[in-house]
């Protein structure tokens, strides 16, 4: 017997508890997929936010403000991956 | 839910509250809406008994009031707007300060429910939002210019407009109010989740000895930290991005 018909005997005969299986799988999956753009991107934002801090001191504040607004507008897009992932729970 | 023998409440359980009072009414009282009252109580307090005061030189409450005030002017309205935003002190300082309030019940003990975890409030002030900053550049700029500086920003080359101007329209009209509400929601939300996730860890564990007990337990401690951080930085989050989009629409870009 193949892999295959394997699953499709599993599907077959607990449908419900395979199909929840596989909706905790997709939730895992996209959470942790909708996470390492906005990980990259994060990262990218403070760590020029310092380079710029450390060039000049004087203008800490700004860069700060700058740095939090660059933060929530990147950030946004791993929270969607999460409302997702709460949506997807069973 | 049970992951690894361990039973974990489902969602429902740790976000919805049953009523207290008034059940099955408009008016029905449950935990949420009674932080969200107590929340309204303590900016309207905090600012209303700053006010009666007066001292010259601060103390006590007052000393919170102008404190606030002073950061919201220096560190959000002149970084955003400028000078002619000072008459969105007001709206801002009191969104800030609600929002914080609310927001700071998740590290409160005994209470431990940030009151922003549930979609509803977060959703209405960002709609809130987003009247004002529409009001506000209609007002300032009339309706057509307002709708040609916002889905034409200029300096785009004239071909690329066929892309941007769709982009824009989405992106200002749809995707921003629904992003601010979002982002407050699932921050919340999310902190709560991690809380409360180690605290059952902790709890499950505690029946092993000391060592695995108390492992998940500093990782609480030290997450209740990073959750007052969060819940300071949500509430600067949403008033500064509120400023931003006020300031967009006051002075649109040249």
């Amino acid at each position: 017997m193949n892999l295959l018909a394997t699953i499709g005997i599993l599907a077959q005969t607990e449908a419900g508890e395979f199909l929840e299986g596989l909706k905790a799988i997709g939730a895992g999956l996209g959470y942790g997929l909708a996470a390492i753009g906005p990980g990259i991107g994060i990262g990218l934002v403070v760590g020029n936010a310092v380079t710029a801090m450390a060039r000049q001191p004087e203008s800490a504040g700004m860069v700060r403000t700058t740095m939090f607004l660059g933060i929530a507008f990147t950030e946004a897009l791993a929270l969607i991956g999460f409302v997702v992932f709460i949506l997807l729970l069973p | 839910m049970s992951i690894f023998a361990l039973d974990f409440p489902a969602v429902t359980h740790l976000f919805e509250w049953p009523d207290i009072a008034f059940s099955d009414t408009y008016l029905a009282l449950n935990k949420t809406s009674l932080i969200y009252l107590v929340g309204m109580i303590l900016t309207v307090a905090t600012f209303g008994l700053a006010a009666r005061k007066r001292a010259l030189v601060p103390s006590g409450v007052q000393h919170v009031a102008e404190g606030g005030i002073n950061f919201v002017e220096q560190n959000i309205v002149m970084q955003t707007i400028g000078p002619d935003g000072r008459r969105f002190m007001p709206f801002l300082t009191s969104l800030f300060f609600f929002i914080f309030f609310v927001n700071i019940f998740e590290v409160i003990p005994f209470i431990q429910f940030p009151g922003n975890s549930r979609m509803a409030v977060p959703l209405l002030l960002a709609l809130v939002v987003w009247v004002i900053y529409n009001y506000i550049g209609i007002r300032s700029q009339g309706l057509g210019g307002y709708l040609k500086n916002s889905l034409f920003p200029p300096g785009v080359p004239k071909a690329l407009y066929v892309i941007v101007a769709p982009i824009e329209l989405f992106s200002t009209f749809l995707i921003r109010p629904l992003s601010l509400a979002i982002r407050l929601w699932a921050n919340m939300m999310a902190g709560h989740l991690l809380l409360v996730t180690f605290a059952v860890l902790s709890a499950a564990l505690w029946g092993f000895g000391y060592v695995p007990g108390l492992l998940p337990f500093f990782m609480l401690v030290l997450l209740t930290a990073f959750e007052i951080f969060v819940s300071a930085l949500q509430a600067f989050i949403f008033t500064i991005l509120t400023a931003v989009y006020i300031g967009g629409s006051l002075h649109p870009e040249h």
